[in-house]
């Protein structure tokens, strides 16, 4: 049929046109349906999508605040903050974990230890989008490497971080303590809003007592991101308010001292400055490096300090709990002549032992041989046990605790020490309560030489001396001298609050003090050859503790056990004894008599303390080192 | 020869009536005119969409000029050429689509491209969408209209057939196109409301079928996205959401040029591509959009007018139907944006970047002025 012929091309159009008015209605209502659909969303709805989209793109950050640095009384450094570039991963950006934790493995030297922590921190509750560190501590190759590659690993961010840094790590370790990572049960604790961008809080120590004021005030940023999270630019801020920057009554330098006076011994030393309380030198030996902690230790170097015989985690100082021996005698002189139990006078027969009553068991004294006529000045210059054993007998239970308790044993008495345990003060209730036995004449004895129940910590021996040396006046331990700004001290630290020991014949105080020089500087003192040619006077008294058994766990070596059932050597004392800059408590574990192992040690300090870095010649001292670093 | 004199010697043709310059050059002055300002304006889009990207304008306007000289060169054939041609490049069509599922190669688990040895890669299922309506009209026009029962069945095969195998690539969108162009062939040719209303019933009846034999999971996903986007908020559902939320805080009068943040934040995804038109919602507002509209309108206008003054059935039917899958081109794409239809790969006609779909549109545009202007000379 050829084209356009037998056909009624007329009627063919007509229909053709009617069709299109069909299809012009058609498309008329479907653009017009469009149009309605963009109405809808662009003026109906658009206060809705606005918000969507704000929300899109701006994102509110938190800006965790610097933590606030910490200094020693001489204005050194004892904790920073360092940057710290690390590699983290949001997991609701990335697109597959295992492959991109793999393609990371290829690009940066990511530990089995890594790995394993991250996926650890990848169970563990979190806040959305909060990303989760996979390596720290990333060198400039490192970082180069991974800006080539970052377009590839969505959701793989490095992050600059400040990052607690202590640059005298072990020997500041047990005194400062150290933040870590914020854990599971901190997270309950803590206020969410401030800690929003923290990911470090104070574990121990200062670190852990004066978080709040070292951690300072959030701030926020509002910055515009793309869709996959990456920030484009900050909209507005507020800044973070810092930490506050303490400054701590610790001297470094003694306190360095301190550690290497124990060396590679166990031990623990306290030097406390009377007049004001400040610990001077807080040392536990040995330390740790607590640099490691503060980004999360590795498995391996955490079993190795936890497994260590030495325990150098375990803080000495404060928590070790030793009987006090000998040491405690200057306090219960003080306690017999105030209670009249003795007075300067009295006299008694030592024959080498005590005897309650005459068929009674025996209390030895350390002399085998007896120290013969013996009177207080002498008991304390030669630490005669027989004359203590009496004096407890007559005092009793009640009085020495009564004593005891007011020169802070038995109690943590220290005001911003954070992890310091009381010791054990026994007395008639407890010993009933926790042994359900009466309380013997026999622990008396015992109580008498601190031997027995009693138990101390080194910080309650120096504590104890301190209060010695100012004859009554209590200024209980601090680490805080200073909150540097505005902040007065006394509002964060806690207020002392126990009464001065008053006592009947104050003058009580000056004899028990020149007992404790006689210990020094007399001709039968135990310490006397540590008291040799002295430029000042000093008082102190020596101690011996027994180790009476090992521990059940403990493996059998014949020359280490020989070694850990030695006693533990012990000291306190204080110096110059008529105006005292520094009372210390010295404890080596297992370094034998307190005489020649302890005293040695304190009278070091106490040198160290007075006659090297006297305490008004500081600003000489610095200029000095000063100095010798430019030539 | 002066140029003047050229024009004047073109005027004069055989009939004596005269004849312009648009005639002389088979080109439509309005619709020339509306298509250059809808490409020029779409560039401006694009590149906002692009994210300031030159080169992607710069590649997108080579593309838009390629398609101006096929738009040219169309536009210069007869349409009895078209005629002619109909069912050889059917038949060739259908052999191309048949290659491409068996040796075609492809992207995103789809088979589209036909890679000959020495010819560039090309897709046949994207000449179809001129093709199919071209042979349908050609087949229709050949009887008397309204089709017969019996021409419209072989003419919803003709539809039909190219249509499955391009649902087979899998490519539900360009089968959308092509089905849709032939179907509006057989609409304008007549077929009685009777058999439109059947043919209606029967499509909601084969729906459920589709939906269990034929669609792939990932279209029904697409489906099931469209019901509740928010069903899965970051997968399918993500480019819903953000291109609504585009459209959306746009507002009436737009963020302004380049100030679209959902799009430049990289929120919206393709937002140079299929969802180029959030770009131009979210910063030219709903203005923009009603002066989109209005230009996409202005050309169906005028191109129905070209349809209805179409001298043959063949013209008028062809005519028609590439109107009007120019007209579903933009229903589905600004439908898809905005969340009224499913999410399927149909660019906004022109303004999208990408070349394919530009050089088929601008082709159908080239035939639309070819019928325009040779139509004197046939009916003479």
């Amino acid at each position: 049929m050829p084209w356009g012929e037998f056909k009624d091309t007329a009627a063919e159009r007509r229909l053709f046109q009617r069709r299109t008015i069909v299809v012009m209605t058609f498309v008329v209502l479907m653009i017009g349906g469009l149009i309605a659909r963009m109405y809808q969303l662009q003026v109906v709805e658009h206060e809705v999508f606005t918000t969507l989209s704000d929300k899109n793109r701006v994102q509110v950050q938190s800006v965790p605040p610097p933590r606030g640095l910490i200094y020693d009384r001489n204005h050194v450094l004892l904790a920073e903050n360092r940057p710290v570039f690390s590699v983290t991963l949001v997991p609701e950006r990335v697109d597959g974990m295992d492959q991109t934790l793999s393609q990371l493995g290829g690009i940066l030297d990511v530990s089995g230890e890594d790995l394993e922590r991250f996926h650890r921190r990848l169970q563990e509750p979190r806040r959305p989008f909060q990303e989760i560190p996979l390596r720290y501590d990333l060198n400039e190759q490192e970082m180069a490497r991974l800006a080539v590659h970052r377009h590839e690993l969505p959701g793989v961010e490095v992050k600059a971080e400040l990052v607690r840094y202590y640059p005298h790590s072990t020997l500041t370790s047990h005194s400062l303590g150290f933040v870590g990572r914020i854990n599971r049960d901190e997270l309950q604790r803590i206020d969410p809003v401030n800690y929003a961008g923290t990911n470090y809080i104070g574990k121990s120590g200062i670190e852990r007592f004066y978080e709040e004021l070292l951690h300072g005030t959030v701030g926020y940023q509002h910055v515009e991101t793309n869709a996959r999270g990456r920030t484009l630019r900050v909209l507005e801020r507020e800044n973070p308010v810092p930490g506050e920057d303490l400054q701590l009554q610790l001297d470094l330098r003694l306190q360095e001292r301190a550690y290497d006076l124990l060396d590679d011994r166990r031990g623990a030393i306290v030097a406390i400055e009377p007049a004001t309380g400040g610990i001077l030198a807080l040392a536990s030996v040995p330390g740790f490096d607590t640099n490691k902690f503060v980004t999360g230790i590795s498995v391996k170097d955490y079993r190795e300090l936890s497994e260590s015989r030495d325990k150098p985690l375990f803080n000495r100082a404060l928590r070790g709990q030793y009987p006090p021996g000998s040491t405690l005698k200057p306090m219960l002189a003080i306690a017999a002549l105030d209670s009249g139990a003795t007075d300067r006078d009295y006299t008694i027969w030592d024959p080498g032992y005590f005897q309650l009553n005459n068929s009674g068991r025996r209390y030895r004294d350390w002399k085998r041989t007896g120290h013969g006529w013996v009177d207080l000045m002498d008991a304390m210059a030669e630490s005669c046990d027989v004359y203590f054993y009496e004096i407890a007998v007559k005092m009793g239970v009640d009085t020495m605790y009564s004593y005891l308790s007011r020169f802070g044993f038995g109690e943590d008495a220290s005001l911003d020490v954070s992890g310091a345990l009381s010791g054990l003060l026994p007395s008639k209730e407890w010993k009933r309560a926790m042994r359900s036995e009466p309380w013997y004449p026999g622990d008396s004895v015992n109580l008498g030489i601190g031997q027995g129940f009693m138990l101390a910590t080194p910080l309650q021996l120096a504590t104890a001396t301190s209060l010695i040396a100012n004859r009554g006046t209590w200024v209980e331990p601090r680490l805080l001298r200073e909150i540097d700004g505005d902040t007065p001290v006394e509002q964060y630290l806690p207020d002392g609050n126990h009464e001065p020991l008053k006592l009947k014949n104050p003058a009580d105080w000056e004899f028990v003090v020149d007992t404790m020089a006689e210990v020094m500087h007399g001709r039968h003192g135990t310490a006397r050859g540590s008291g040799r040619n002295a430029p000042f006077r000093m008082a102190g008294k020596t101690g011996t503790a027994q180790v009476f058994s090992l521990a059940e766990d403990e493996e059998y070596d014949a020359e280490e056990i020989r070694e850990r059932l030695r006693d533990h050597a012990l000291f306190v004392g204080f110096a110059p004894v008529d105006n005292p800059k520094i009372a210390v408590a010295v404890i080596v574990e297992n370094g034998g008599g307190g005489s020649s192992t302890a005293a040695p040690v304190a009278r070091e300090l106490f040198d160290a303390w007075l006659v090297e870095f006297p305490a008004g010649d500081q600003e000489a001292v610095v200029g000095n080192v000063e100095n010798k670093g430019l030539d | 020869m002066a140029l003047n004199e050229f024009i004047a010697s073109s005027a004069a043709n055989p009939l004596g009536r005269p004849r312009g310059i648009w005639s002389t050059l088979h080109l439509d002055p309005i619709l020339l005119f509306l298509l250059l300002a809808l490409v020029s304006g779409g560039l401006f889009v694009l590149y906002s969409g692009a994210d300031r990207n030159v080169e992607v304008v710069k590649a997108q306007g080579i593309r838009l000029g390629v398609a101006f000289v096929v738009m040219l060169v169309f536009a210069q054939l007869d349409p009895s050429v078209f005629r002619r041609w109909a069912p050889w490049l059917y038949g060739a069509g259908i052999i191309a689509l048949l290659a491409v599922l068996v040796v075609g190669v492809g992207a995103k688990g789809a088979q589209r491209w036909l890679a000959l040895p020495g010819l560039p890669r090309f897709q046949p299922s994207e000449l179809m969408k001129l093709v199919v309506p071209m042979m349908a009209a050609w087949y229709l026009s050949r009887h008397y209209l309204p089709p017969r029962l019996r021409h419209v069945a072989v003419g919803l095969a003709i539809v039909l057939v190219p249509m499955m195998m391009i649902i087979k690539q899998p490519d539900l969108g360009t089968s959308l196109l092509v089905g849709m162009a032939g179907l509006f062939v057989v609409f304008f040719a007549g077929i009685s409301w009777k058999l439109i209303t059947a043919f209606i019933a029967l499509v909601s009846v084969s729906a459920p079928m589709m939906w269990f034999f034929v669609m792939r999971d990932y279209q029904k996903q697409r489906v099931l996205t469209l019901l509740d986007p928010q069903s899965d908020p970051l997968g399918a559902g993500w480019n819903i959401i953000q291109s609504k939320t585009a459209i959306g805080s746009g507002g009436f009068d737009g963020k302004g040029w380049l100030q679209g943040t959902q799009s430049h934040l990289e929120f919206l995804p393709e937002s140079h591509t299929d969802f180029i038109v959030a770009v131009l919602a979210e910063e030219f507002g709903f203005i923009g959009m009603l002066v989109l509209m209005t230009v996409y309108f202005l050309i169906i206008l005028r191109c129905l007018y070209i349809a209805v003054t179409a001298q043959d059935s063949f013209s008028r039917l062809l005519a028609g139907a590439l109107t009007m899958t120019f007209f579903i081109y933009i229903f589905v794409n600004v439908g898809m944006v905005s969340g009224l239809l499913p999410v399927v790969g149909v660019p906004l006609p022109l303004i999208s970047y990408g070349g394919t779909s530009s050089v088929t549109l601008m082709a159908a545009f080239g035939v639309l002025m070819s019928i325009h202007t040779h139509r004197r000379m046939i009916g003479a």
